[in-house]
């Protein structure tokens, strides 16, 4: 294929894309070029992963065009978007655990059709006679058929080369993967690389790669930098999604960002600079001026000491995290997403299995006991999670019975009383304003910014002294983002203890006292809030300890 | 010698309904689906298939009706898990009474209409048990295996072949894929829907054709209420038991299939061998009736207490699956 | 390489998320499903030489024809009721406890037991309540059996509580061989209860009815009222959420399928000691009922009075193909046909309920759009489409037509959207 630099492999015209109400993309105009590296940049839940998935045929896309190569064309599955050349790496791996290496790419190869009409078609017959003609032709074609099914019978089977196939064309890119080593034996960058063989091995040569460095150490993120210029040096056009703002600076060629679902700019990456990027991700930097009432700190609510989770996938989720709330304050965690936030305010509401390390609860020692247990010690903290449906709340049933789902109990007898729970639940509706037709309406079918404020409302009924929120403002509208950010304020007023887990670096920087960093599992730095900056906070979010150890290499590339 | 000869005989003559079954139901697992409704298919697959082969006096024309009728109810499951999501559990339930029900409604009706075809000389001669050609004459070894109904062989050899599709063919390898996770195979640009409508269908035609064993061979075109009895469940656990392998699931129908033996033989062998096996002349019949399930409950039992990744049941098996889902 | 493709082609036929359907709109869309059922099952009858009308009216008026078969229709409907109301406990949890059959089986033994051999020793009340509780035990530790593997390792429970229906069955099957359980004579077979442990009567219905009028009421207030049934509810919709409100999951499960089970028992119990088998345990005492009871419990959304309807329904079918079959000659298998075409149905019209299905424009949709819109001219109550806020068709180029609108719900469901209004007046006039 002749590399012609410049020559538009994607276009994106006026896409838009919907879930239920939530309007994940809203008319994006988007373009990649052959040989370059688009970087398409945003926050979390900006609409990347779901724009790419309408390239990777994943979703459908509502509204919208599609050009590959100048051409309009529809993406109806997967298959098709593999025809078109574009291959996704996902964030997630779409990789099956019990197959090996090899097999997980041979499932989609397609053979090489056997020209079998062409060949039929280029018979010619030299007899003269009819009927002898007719025979030799007639001859020759059985004898077509028969090359025919004998080429296919290899090709139906599983043969040992296709290991070999496969180690050829990684070494040709410059990967090394053993195809025979099972999926589940595998380490996180090797599951990449067979991803990326795989895409690469199906003939693509329009890239995407979702979040790619999220899981990699920093070598093995230079060395999949130096595999992508290369390929960009082939003339294939390579989008990344990340957030980072320093890697979109290191081997970016454009970036494009987006903002809520919508395309707010392109700009070339040498014309840039951090604070442009920042400003166009985040948006304009609009006053905040959320509240931040100064509170005489009290005595020390909550204390974890040298905590060390291992979750369900078998991953040091947490390692050797120690820090304390007062009452009164308001305690911020920062990090990338998957940092090990769910499993810190899990651990600490009981939910989780603690490897090593201590939870301290005023005197009383949590280590390991359940959620009820807890409870009946007489201690009142209220855990927000991340996944409100699914953990916080039951997504099927109404206020009234979700009120009651941690303090059903209370109530004498064997009944359980609902009226004092729709009291409650009028009394929040009213309260936070719950935008919702009645008390008796399924919570599932409230927007977020409802649901969300359902949860609070529940939560701070009980009198806590001590909030752990997860990403509570996820996926609300400013209105109800300002009311829980009031609600938390009110609280710590009142002298309670909070643990705020947020992404947006600015209301964090506005509402917490103190912003712990966390990184891989481990704190990487603590600092007060009025004194911080967000380049600190970012610089602390990324520059993790075993960034640390590796890292000169990777300054001197500045 | 020759008791156990007759009772391992009798074991591979009961458990070839359920190679069948078995076979049929691995291939729609390892597709992705788990449908209970395999009782139900082989009846529709016995009924039909009994009175096409009876009054057509052919037995081929028989297996090929019996497989398209269950490979019918098949279409119904496929349907509606795949197309329209729904519940697989309920949809495979709902295909058993569905399946018993049209088995028992067509053979009651024949009967009381007196229209019930009866099993022609030339029929039953095509699948009488009979020795194959020098193979028979072998001594032992040839009564034991080489003189059964040609229908044995048959499921044999589906069981074979299905062994090595599975494992040995790209295709299989796809097949495998949409168990173990059909977004990945969809990604890969595996056409899903597809393939699961075609290996639910073959399976459940595979179903019906151990459904026509038990009419014809088993029960010899009598009709009674009972053909199935069970032998469609059992097949659905045997495939715990075979771990997901045809190949296995051959030696595992023998092994059930001794157990139905156990109740025809077990005087025989008690006769026989009245000082090893004189007891099993003292448990009543019943009990050798429940033993399959018995030891189907126990291995399902034992088989969730061992947690391994391979020859496990495949991870999206039960699961609908649609694209779109976040 | 994207040559020799079709680039642009759209897709006939696409399937998105709903996001909510109205109640009023599902309770009509369930009646269709069920009303379809019976056309496809009529159509079915009529293959086989029946009139349809006559059967079904044959089905449906036979049990009210006589005193004998009305209230041989409400002991069809008694066991069956109790037994899905069992059931519900265990779907509600999401625990799919089909074993019914076996634990009908095994509490109805467990109570003949009582029955057989305590019969002259008790008062008539006594012997009665025991054999109630013998029942309730002996189907409720049947049931925990199941569900304590269940919560220890993962058993597949389907698979085995299926299980345990067969081995329930041969249980019974070697009574009948049993001294002490042997009727006396060559034939197997099982005791007649002495009268002393027979059910009493109301005006020639068993007092089972009692027990079903309060099981109904007593299961609604379980669910609605205590803090069980709150339990049971929050662990059915999500693990995660019930241990994040400190439950015990696995007391839970342990508990709600033991009570699953019992009352799945006492209906065995009741079934014996009462009139229907005449006082005695037999080998078919259920008459899969295990069965039918799975399909009341799914197609009444386990509601209790929902349950009460559907178990109706379903008895209706039963004994009016008896009916049938008798005065028809109809084989009575004929209502485990028409039950799971039923179930079919309603399982396909689920889709329709969770789904939308958008239609790509083209001259026979427009067509139909046309139509529909003078048909609902003449109804008055033609809408487009974007009046219904949540179905407002994002995407211009295409037509949202619920498939199952146009067909059949022309009244209330003509959701056409007219993204070229003008084209169709223009067509109108």
């Amino acid at each position: 294929m002749t590399v012609n630099y410049k020559e538009t492999a994607i276009e994106i015209k006026g896409i838009t894309k919907t879930f239920g109400e939530v309007i994940a993309n809203n008319n994006i105009y988007f373009t990649v070029k052959r040989g370059e590296i688009l970087a398409l940049l945003g926050e979390n839940g900006s609409g990347k992963t779901t724009l790419m998935n309408m390239l990777s045929g994943i979703y459908k896309p509502d509204k919208g065009s599609i050009f590959v190569n100048g051409k309009e064309i529809i993406i109806h599955s997967p298959e098709d978007s593999k025809r078109f050349g574009i291959g996704m790496v996902h964030q997630h791996f779409k990789l099956i655990d019990i197959f090996s290496a090899a097999d997980n790419i041979w499932i989609g190869v397609k053979e090489k059709k056997y020209a079998l009409k062409e060949k039929l078609k280029s018979i010619s017959v030299s007899e003269k006679n009819k009927l002898e003609a007719f025979f030799v032709k007639g001859g020759k074609v059985v004898a077509e058929f028969g090359k025919y099914f004998i080429a296919k019978i290899p090709s139906l089977f599983l043969t040992r080369s296709r290991y070999k196939r496969i180690k050829e064309v990684s070494a040709k890119y410059g990967f090394e993967i053993n195809p025979k080593k099972k999926v589940y034996d595998m380490a996180v960058s090797e599951k990449q690389t067979v991803e990326i063989v795989k895409v690469l091995y199906y003939g693509a040569d329009i890239l995407v790669l979702d979040e790619p460095t999220a899981v990699l150490t920093v070598q093995e993120i230079r060395k999949l930098f130096e595999v992508m210029r290369k390929m960009r040096e082939k003339g294939c056009a390579i989008v990344i999604i990340t957030h980072k703002l320093n890697e979109v600076l290191e081997i970016s060629d454009r970036v494009t960002i987006l903002r809520k679902g919508e395309c707010v700019g392109t700009v070339n990456t040498k014309d840039t600079s951090v604070s442009e990027l920042t400003e166009l991700m985040v948006g304009r930097k609009i006053e905040l001026s959320i509240e931040h009432p100064e509170c005489e700190k009290g005595e020390a609510l909550l204390s974890v000491n040298n905590l060390t989770v291992i979750n369900s996938e078998k991953v040091k989720a947490l390692d050797g995290v120690s820090f304390n709330i007062n009452e009164g304050e308001i305690v911020g965690i920062a990090g990338v997403s998957g940092s090990g936030q769910r499993e810190l305010c899990e651990a600490v509401a009981g939910l989780q299995k603690i490897e090593k390390g201590e939870i301290q609860y005023r005197n009383e020692n949590i280590t390991g006991k359940t959620p009820r247990q807890i409870i009946d010690l007489g201690i009142s903290m209220s855990f927000i999670p991340e996944d409100r449906l699914g953990m916080g709340l039951a997504a099927s049933y109404d206020l009234v019975d979700n009120m009651m789902l941690k303090s059903y109990r209370k109530a004498k007898g064997i009944f359980v009383d609902r009226k004092s729970a729709a009291k409650l639940a009028s009394s929040v509706v009213k309260r936070l304003d719950v935008v919702t037709p009645n008390i008796y309406t399924p919570v599932r079918k409230l927007s977020g910014g409802n649901v969300q404020k359902v949860l609070l409302g529940r939560e701070i009924d009980g009198n806590p002294h001590l909030i752990i929120t997860a990403y509570p403002v996820r996926g609300l509208d400013i209105n109800s983002s300002y009311t829980i950010y009031n609600v938390l304020n009110e609280q710590k007023k009142n002298g309670v203890g909070v643990l705020f887990i947020g992404e947006d670096l600015d209301v964090m920087l506005e509402l917490c006292d103190r912003i712990i960093v966390l990184c891989h599992g481990r704190i990487t730095g603590g600092v007060n809030a009025k004194e911080a900056n967000k380049e600190e906070l970012g610089y602390l979010m990324t520059n993790d300890l075993t960034e640390d150890k590796g890292g000169k290499a990777n300054d001197g590339q500045h | 010698m020759n008791t156990i000869i007759n009772f391992l005989f009798s074991a591979i003559k009961f458990g070839t309904p359920l190679m069948l079954g078995t076979t049929g139901e691995i291939v729609t697992e390892k597709s992705g689906s788990l449908n209970l409704g395999i009782e139900g298919m082989m009846a529709m697959g016995a009924i039909i298939g009994y009175i096409v082969a009876a009054r057509a006096n052919d037995l081929f024309l028989g297996i090929l009706c019996a497989f398209l009728f269950a490979a019918f109810g098949a279409l119904i499951f496929a349907f509606l898990t795949v197309t329209l999501q729904a519940n697989q559990n309920v949809t495979g339930l709902a295909l058993t009474i569905f399946g018993v029900g049209l088995y028992k409604f067509i053979g009651q009706s024949l009967m009381v209409s007196g229209k019930y075809p009866a099993m022609k000389t030339a029929l039953s001669n095509m699948i009488a048990e009979k020795p194959l050609p020098l193979l028979g004459d072998i001594p032992y070894v040839g009564k034991l295996l080489f003189s059964h109904s040609i229908f044995v062989y048959l499921a044999v050899l589906i069981c074979v072949m299905f062994w090595i599709y599975l494992k040995y063919t790209k295709t299989g390898l796809k097949v495998r894929s949409l168990g173990e996770n059909p977004a990945a195979a969809d990604a890969s640009g595996v056409n899903v829907n597809f393939m699961k409508y075609i290996h639910i269908i073959m399976g459940g035609g595979i179903c019906g054709i151990g459904g026509l064993y038990l009419a014809l061979v088993v029960n010899a075109g009598g009709w009674n209420d009972y053909w199935i009895n069970g032998f469609g469940w059992i097949s659905i656990a045997l495939v715990i038991f075979a771990s997901w392998s045809p190949m296995k699931a051959i030696f595992g129908s023998i092994i059930f299939g001794m157990f139905k033996a156990l109740q025809i033989r077990s005087g025989d062998l008690a006769h026989e061998f009245p000082k090893v096996l004189g007891w099993l002349q003292s448990i009543p019949a019943d009990f050798y009736q429940m033993l399959p399930f018995v030891v189907t409950a126990l291995v399902l039992i034992i088989s969730s207490m061992r947690k391994k990744k391979e020859g496990a049941q495949p991870a999206w098996c039960g699961v609908n699956y649609y694209r779109e889902d976040r | 390489m994207t040559d020799n493709i079709n680039t642009v082609r759209e897709p006939l036929i696409r399937i998105a998320k709903r996001g909510d359907i109205k109640r009023g709109k599902a309770v009509m869309l369930y009646t269709f499903s069920v009303l379809f059922a019976i056309v496809i099952g009529g159509i079915f009858i009529s293959f086989i030489g029946v009139n349809p009308f006559r059967f079904y009216t044959e089905v449906f008026l036979g049990c009210f024809k006589s005193r004998i078969y009305f209230f041989g229709l409400i002991r069809t409907i008694m066991p069956l009721l109790i037994t899905s109301i069992g059931i519900s406990f265990a779907f509600k949890m999401k625990f799919w406890n089909i074993g019914a059959e076996g634990q009908f089986i095994i509490g109805a033994v467990c109570a003949t037991a009582v029955g057989l051999f305590l019969a002259d020793s008790l008062s008539h009340w006594l012997l009665i309540t025991l054999m109630f509780v013998a029942g309730a035990v002996g189907g409720g530790v049947y049931g925990l059996i199941t569900a304590v593997f269940k919560v220890q390792f993962g058993t597949n429970e389907t698979l085995l509580t299926l299980m345990f229906n067969y081995i329930a069955l041969y249980i019974v099957q070697y009574l009948t061989k049993v001294d002490g359980f042997r009727v006396e004579g060559s034939r197997p077979g099982i005791k007649v209860f002495s009268a002393n442990a027979w059910l009493d009567q109301i005006g020639g219905i068993d007092i089972t009815i009692i027990f079903c009028i309060v099981i109904v009421f007593a299961a609604f207030v379980y669910f609605r009222f205590t803090k069980h049934g709150y339990e049971v509810m929050i662990v059915g919709e999500s693990q995660n959420t019930a241990r994040y409100a400190g439950m015990n999951v696995k007391k839970i499960v342990l508990r709600t399928m033991f009570l699953s089970a019992a009352i799945i028992g006492v209906a065995g119990m009741f079934q014996a000691s009462g009139s229907a088998t005449g006082h005695q345990l037999t080998v078919g005492i259920t008459g899969g009922v295990g069965w039918t009871a799975i399909i009341v419990a799914w197609l009444a959304k386990l509601n209790p009075f929902g349950i009460l309807a559907v178990s109706v329904l379903m008895g209706i079918l039963k004994k009016g193909s008896e009916v049938a079959n008798s005065s028809l000659g109809v084989s009575t298998a004929v209502s485990d046909i028409l039950q799971s075409i039923i179930l079919f149905s309603v399982l396909a019209f689920d889709f329709f309920i969770n789904y939308r299905v958008i239609i790509k424009p083209n001259k026979f949709t427009k067509n139909i759009k046309i139509a529909l819109n003078k048909l609902g001219k003449n109804f008055k109550r033609c809408r487009p489409i974007s009046a219904d806020g949540t179905e407002i068709a994002v995407n211009n180029a295409y037509t949202d037509i619920e498939a199952k609108s146009y067909s059949v719900l022309l009244e209330d469901n003509l959701t056409v959207n007219n993204d070229n209004p003008s084209e169709t007046q223009e067509e109108e006039k």
